[in-house]
């Protein structure tokens, strides 16, 4: 199930307590295996999440950065998760900005009961990063060129235009 | 600081792919950590003696667990750090089974990835601070939402312990599906013989206020203090006046509309008792089939209506009840075989569902308990009975078993043989499930005593022929086609969770599965509790069940409110955030995002704006925290500091870039 058996990348997911590391756990239970890259924070809510933690585990040379929540419209506190979808959305269109590929960024919904599909997004998402390779150290985009030169890498294939390739 | 980490093998779950020695001893290398150990099982007696050993004679200060999800075992861990001495927020755990030894195969990865969870528990460890709970009063009232079997019981034993009671009912008369049914299995005893008289307990316990033809629109609170608004229903009859005398149902001339309590078997008139034993034993109108509210003429009802009871101007009304916890028992649908085109998908009038066949059986039914076909009132000679309609089907998106069809059917294929001495009863099952006392003895009883016909295989087709209804299906054990023609045929259909269940979740904030079924905390060891503090289940929102279930699940969830009612106060959550006044700006960007308006706008001495956590109102979801432009709202427990902490013993910075 390995993505890449016996090397790994730096993964860094931030779990909301109630639904998505149940469903990490459920997971567990069922004994679904996973890569092993991915490493939790668990959180309680996916609207505790402030999008500078994601910024920073970037800057500090993560490979990928998952979040994932309740189902909107199940959260336990009612409606963090969709305050969360707004951060996130815009993150992810700013990611660029700071010079950071938003592919390796990934944003996601899992209840507590949906062990497999916990199983596949882990998977999915270990692939996609790997498929990346590891992180370029921080470009360090300065201009709105380098925006946009990172943002149109992102959207031309996996990558920013600089480093997409590089990693396989 | 003075850490110590216990790494737990738990037996092989961990131990067989984790180096559960190289993870305690990579763990010792990291900072503040004082002492650093492995053990088989840490919460056992033995393993948790062991963590308060070590915290006396090395002086610890914190605690980091690396063993099972926190969501197992942190309040045992807790517990077990609180009574060596330290504060039980002092404490981490690190996940290093369900989400490492069980979904990983490689050992060299797992005991790396192992390590890496520990290093960050320990550096999010390093942030944490000593919490003390604050104490609040516990409103001793409770809501059952629900009055089916489970909740009536759970009802009852409420009162009965001296509680104050809500019971809200979404229907006219509480009941639920039980008192549609005729006799109940294994014993064959009167359903509404056994049900009638807690019905009437219900109505006349003092503590029971009873709430029907309401709903549930709004819960807000937590556990102790929840208020609970509820929408009672115009019925556009006064109950306070109204005397359940039935005159206006006798002289009611619209009779057309089918009667949902004899599942359509039968029709009714438009202003109507449900059924005689109804509590209460009021009557309603459905605007639906209302000559007065359909043309505007009419008005028979308000005319003879000795008591001057009925109102066509009723309004919906809303009361707001305080109660200090919910009992959730909202029950089942039952599935729609209209679902099934092989099965004539409702267009055969002799093709009918288990609760209709009920209702002819009923003796208080339609017929009178005479069992007739409703093509054309003749007696049926042969009745087959096809089960898992809508259970065990993964096509239709049900695959599980609903549980209690295969015993229901034998009861009504003994009823059938009872009722009508020369019939012929067939049986077509995929399996018979009958674990419960006396149940295999009952499916037995069918096919031996009463010669019912049991044939092992799915059913393919039903298709009218003439005036009969012709079944094909297989016959597995006799490796055959067979064909059966049938004068009726009764879908035994399966349960799904009530309409609008997953409505009612969010309302709890309770979790549901992926049919609508409630989650409870933990599937062996909490089937009554909820993950939401106070919120209890009861019967078959939690999944198909019973009656003997269903009673004993309502009893269990009553146990559980009185043991919460037990005490005079609660401790409070301390994981609640605050407010750093003088970093605050004022913006009020907290209070607008705040779901539980925990956060209140207050002014410092010299009058500038300042937000203000209301701290037992607070359930410590952080959004406040992760809006807070200023980083002046923190979430205990769960600050920017620790999570950052976490992140960058993940990640470290880069030297050169290190802001820190």
């Amino acid at each position: 199930m390995s993505a890449v058996p016996g090397r790994e990348l730096r993964i860094i997911g931030f779990l909301c307590n109630w639904c998505s590391y149940g469903g990490a756990d459920t997971a567990g239970v069922s004994r679904f295996e996973q890569p092993t890259d991915l490493r939790v924070v668990r959180v309680p809510c996916s609207g505790r999440i402030d999008p500078l933690f994601i910024v920073r585990a970037f800057l500090n040379g993560a490979d990928g950065v998952l979040v994932s929540g309740c189902h909107p419209g199940d959260c336990h506190y009612s409606e963090g998760n969709y305050h969360a979808r707004r951060r996130l959305e815009l993150l992810k269109h700013l990611l660029p900005a700071a010079g950071i590929d938003p592919a390796r960024f990934h944003y996601t919904w899992v209840s507590a009961s949906e062990g497999a599909k916990w199983q596949q997004t882990v998977t999915d998402f270990t692939n996609r990063i790997h498929e990346l390779g590891p992180a370029p150290a921080f470009c360090g985009a300065s201009t709105p060129e380098d925006w946009a030169a990172v943002a149109l890498g992102a959207a031309n294939g996996p990558g920013c235009s600089d480093h997409g390739g590089d990693g396989k | 600081m003075r850490i110590g980490v216990f790494v737990c093998h738990c037996g092989s779950n961990i131990g067989a792919t984790v180096d559960c020695v190289a993870v305690a001893e990579s763990a010792r290398m990291l900072p503040d950590v004082a002492f650093a150990a492995d053990t088989m099982y840490a919460c056992s007696e033995p393993g948790q003696l062991a963590i308060a050993e070590a915290i006396h004679e090395h002086g610890l200060d914190g605690v980091v667990v690396a063993s099972c999800s926190p969501r197992m075992h942190e309040p045992t861990f807790r517990r077990a750090v609180e009574r060596a001495g330290l504060n039980r927020y002092m404490l981490e755990m690190a996940n290093i089974r369900e989400h490492v030894s069980w979904v990983g195969k490689n050992k060299a990865l797992n005991t790396n990835k192992a390590g890496e969870l520990i290093a960050m528990a320990v550096a999010k460890l390093r942030n944490d601070r000593p919490l003390h709970s604050s104490r609040f009063d516990v409103n001793k009232r409770v809501l059952v939402i629900g009055g089916g079997v489970a909740g009536i019981q759970a009802a009852l034993d409420c009162a009965d312990g001296g509680m104050q009671v809500v019971l809200v009912e979404r229907e006219q008369s509480i009941g639920g599906k039980m008192a549609k049914l005729d006799k109940t299995f294994p014993t064959i005893d009167c359903s509404s013989c056994i049900l009638g008289p807690r019905m009437v307990d219900v109505a006349l316990h003092p503590n029971i206020t009873l709430y029907t033809a309401s709903e549930v629109e709004d819960v807000s609170g937590y556990v102790g203090n929840f208020s609970v608004r509820i929408k009672r229903r115009a019925t556009y009859v006064d109950w306070d006046k109204c005397t359940g005398c039935g005159l206006c149902m006798e002289k009611c001339p619209s009779r057309k509309s089918p009667d949902p309590f004899n599942e359509g078997v039968s029709t009714t008139t438009a202003i109507n008792i449900p059924f005689p034993q109804a509590i209460p034993k009021k009557a309603a109108i459905d605007p639906e089939a209302c000559l007065k509210f359909q043309k505007g003429k009419c008005g028979i009802c308000a005319r003879v209506c000795p008591t001057n009871a009925v109102n066509y101007k009723q309004m919906d009304t809303w009361v707001t009840e305080e109660v200090g916890a919910v009992i959730a028992a909202t029950g089942y649908d039952l599935f729609d075989h209209t679902a099934y085109g092989e099965y004539g998908a409702g267009r055969y009038p002799d093709v009918i569902t288990s609760m209709q066949y009920e209702r002819l059986m009923n003796a208080s039914g339609p017929t009178g308990g005479h069992i007739v076909r409703p093509s054309d009132g003749r007696e049926p000679k042969r009745v087959v009975f096809v089960q898992c309609v809508g259970s065990r089907d993964p096509s239709i998106g049900r695959p599980y078993c609903s549980g209690f069809c295969c015993m229901y059917t034998a009861k009504q294929a003994i009823l059938t043989r009872d009722h009508i001495p020369d019939s012929e009863a067939y049986v077509f099952y995929m399996d018979i499930r009958s674990p419960g006392k006396g149940y295999d003895e009952f499916t037995r009883r069918a096919q031996e005593q009463y010669g019912v016909r049991y044939v092992r295989g799915r059913v393919a087709h039903i298709y009218e022929l003439g005036d009969r209804i012709v079944v094909r299906g297989a016959d597995t054990l006799a490796g055959e086609q067979v064909e059966v023609e049938a004068d009726l045929v009764v879908l035994a259909v399966g349960a799904e969770p009530s309409k609008g269940a997953p409505e009612l979740a969010e309302k709890l904030r309770i979790s549901y599965d992926t049919y609508g079924f409630f989650m409870e905390k933990h599937p062996k060891l909490g089937p009554v509790e909820t993950n939401t503090a106070g919120i209890l289940l009861a019967g078959s929102c939690q999944g198909p069940k019973d009656i003997p279930a269903s009673v004993a699940q309502g009893s269990a969830a009553a146990a559980k409110v009185m043991a919460l009612f037990s005490r005079d106060q609660l401790e409070s959550d301390p994981q609640v955030a605050s407010v750093n006044a003088a970093r605050c700006v004022g913006c009020m960007k907290c209070v607008q995002v705040c779901p539980y308006k925990a956060i209140s706008e207050t002014e410092d001495r010299f009058g500038n704006p300042k937000a203000q956590v209301i701290e037992t109102v607070c359930q410590g979801c952080g959004l406040c925290t992760a809006t807070c432009p200023q980083g002046a709202v923190q979430l205990s427990h769960f600050t920017d500091n620790q999570i950052l902490a976490e992140v960058t013993a993940l990640c470290p910075p880069f030297p050169a870039e290190s802001f820190e």
